[in-house]
């Protein structure tokens, strides 16, 4: 009867800086938890119907041939009635999430505010720089549809963004994030200490962070370690440094910086630089870029991990490939499309890891499954949505190495 | 309450970025962004008179600050989020048989009546 319900919203932990909310307030994001679930499940599976049963037989009466690529399953499915329908619906489901988010953290802002501002005097762990100017990949649209993407203010210094990206992100997961939405960073955890036991890396380096809900575990995992986690959105940084010391996670401190010009940074710095989540928010010009510094600071036999959704791949059937691209169509997620369209293993290569050294793994996110059950897979997967990713990796090759290839 | 902006107003702010029209009518887009919203505010409120009652029930009488801060146990958390799929399967009923009739597909009723008019 039970099974796979999602935990109410009120099992996620209350960490400092979590904005609170009243009764209905979590009310809503536990209906939009239900919402989505159905939205990606039960109505979800009605895509590939409409598809099978009339929109593939109309498109090969037009043309005598079958799609070769996902952009004319779209083009022909944003023709269909039913398919029109479901992405009015989980539009709509994101915008709620949004508005809802935005009311439970505007009312209490004061508040918030003040209480991030204490954190960040005390701790040490925020360093803004005004001079990081916002990338226009960032500001071209707001990511995601959330209002002031992850750099906007509704006043000068204020945690909007990042407070209403936290409170919110349990209903846009259906809880598969955990307690407090870290299951990516434990999942890289569990996978790093399973892969690499007694590894010990000093120095890690966590680009586009946001509120550092990934980075945090890191830190947590691996207590000796000293985590720099950077961003060009000093409005998500203020929350996360925030979110962090009130955790009384001390070994991280928030940097706002660009991932394009790590000059602050020498060469062979890090023993791992981390992303999570975070390539297919950027352009096709700036990630090759991002990547080619993150190898440079990279000390030689360091590692570095992206986790994102899983590439598309010739082995990926087009109409899956079409499923997962609605967000950058509809959810303004619009590099989506294009970055998980490349082969992760030739921009690796190109940015200085060898094919050799590089590997992906499949990663699920990690919370306690007695509270937090995991997302659905298989047939009630939300394409794009769920706590379940690839992990694209390597070892940087240590100087032996290279002059033995 | 927040000073020195209308926090009300500002929630209700629009991500930057062109929004699809899915609907050739952009009422029918309205109606959507209503009718949903209303959903979830009756799914809301359905919650809260759950909380009253279970509050009721435990102690007979209760303060707002009680429904305020009440957290389900884990029994309760379950039999809250089986009332709200079974709301949402309710309300969604015509969209999931929508679905179910592309699965089974059906022809015209006329072709059944037809067919057992004759002899």
């Amino acid at each position: 009867m039970t099974q796979n319900l999602p935990p109410p919203y009120t099992a996620l932990a209350r960490h400092p800086m979590m904005p609170r909310t009243r009764h209905d307030e979590a009310a809503r994001f536990n209906f939009l938890t239900h919402f989505n679930r159905y939205i990606s499940g039960t109505l979800g599976r009605g895509n590939q119907l409409a598809y099978e049963s009339r929109v593939l037989p109309t498109f090969r009466a037009e043309h005598g041939r079958d799609p070769v690529h996902r952009n004319e399953i779209r083009d022909a499915m944003n023709r269909d009635g039913f398919h029109r329908t479901w992405s009015a619906l989980k539009r709509n489901a994101m915008e709620m999430r949004q508005m809802n988010g935005r009311q439970t953290v505007l009312r209490q802002l004061d508040a918030l505010d003040a209480l991030a501002r204490q954190f960040n005097e005390h701790s040490g762990q925020l360093e803004l720089d005004p001079r990081v100017q916002q990338p226009r990949y960032q500001t071209c649209v707001d990511i995601h549809c959330q209002p002031g993407g992850y750099h906007g203010e509704e006043r000068p210094g204020d945690v909007t963004v990042g407070a209403n990206y936290d409170v919110g992100l349990f209903a846009t997961t259906g809880g598969a994030l955990g307690a407090l939405n870290d299951g990516g960073g434990q999942a890289v955890v569990a996978w790093a200490k399973a892969n690499r036991p007694g590894w010990s890396p000093q120095r890690i380096l966590d680009i586009g962070c946001t509120i550092g809900h990934n980075a945090v575990p890191i830190a947590q995992g691996f207590p000796d370690a000293e985590v720099i986690a950077i961003d060009t959105a000093g409005a998500s940084l203020r929350y996360g440094a925030a979110r962090a010391a009130g955790l009384g996670v001390r070994n991280i401190r928030f940097v706002q910086a660009d991932g394009e010009d790590l000059s602050r940074f020498p060469d062979n710095h890090f023993d791992w630089v981390q992303t999570t989540m975070f390539l297919h928010e950027l352009s096709a010009a700036s990630m090759p870029r991002i990547l080619a510094e993150a190898w440079r600071v990279l000390k030689p036999g360091g590692l570095m991990l992206h986790v994102e959704q899983p590439q598309y791949g010739p082995d990926m059937p087009l109409f899956e490939q079409f499923m997962r691209d609605w967000d950058a169509f509809n959810n303004n997620e619009p590099f989506w499309s294009a970055m998980h369209g490349v082969s992760m293993t030739d921009v690796m290569e190109e940015a200085g890891f060898a094919r050799e050294d590089q590997f992906s793994v499949g990663v699920r996110a990690v919370a306690d499954p007695s509270v937090f059950p995991p997302s659905p897979d298989g047939g009630a997967e939300d394409y794009g949505r769920a706590a379940i990713w690839n992990a694209y990796g390597a070892w940087k090759a240590a100087p032996a190495q290279e002059l033995a290839a | 309450m927040t000073q020195g902006l209308d926090w009300i107003a500002r929630s209700g702010a629009r991500a930057k970025g062109r929004r699809p029209a899915f609907f050739d009518e952009p009422a029918v887009d309205r109606l959507y962004s209503l009718s949903l919203a209303l959903m979830a505010e009756q799914s809301a409120t359905r919650e809260r008179l759950d909380t009253v009652e279970r509050l009721l029930e435990a102690g007979g009488s209760l303060n707002r600050q009680d429904i305020e801060d009440y957290a389900p146990d884990r029994t309760a958390g379950e039999e809250r989020g089986e009332d709200t799929r079974a709301f949402i399967a309710r309300v969604m009923r015509g969209f999931q048989q929508e679905v179910e009739a592309m699965e089974q597909p059906d022809p015209p009723i006329l072709d059944i009546v037809e067919e057992l008019s004759v002899r």
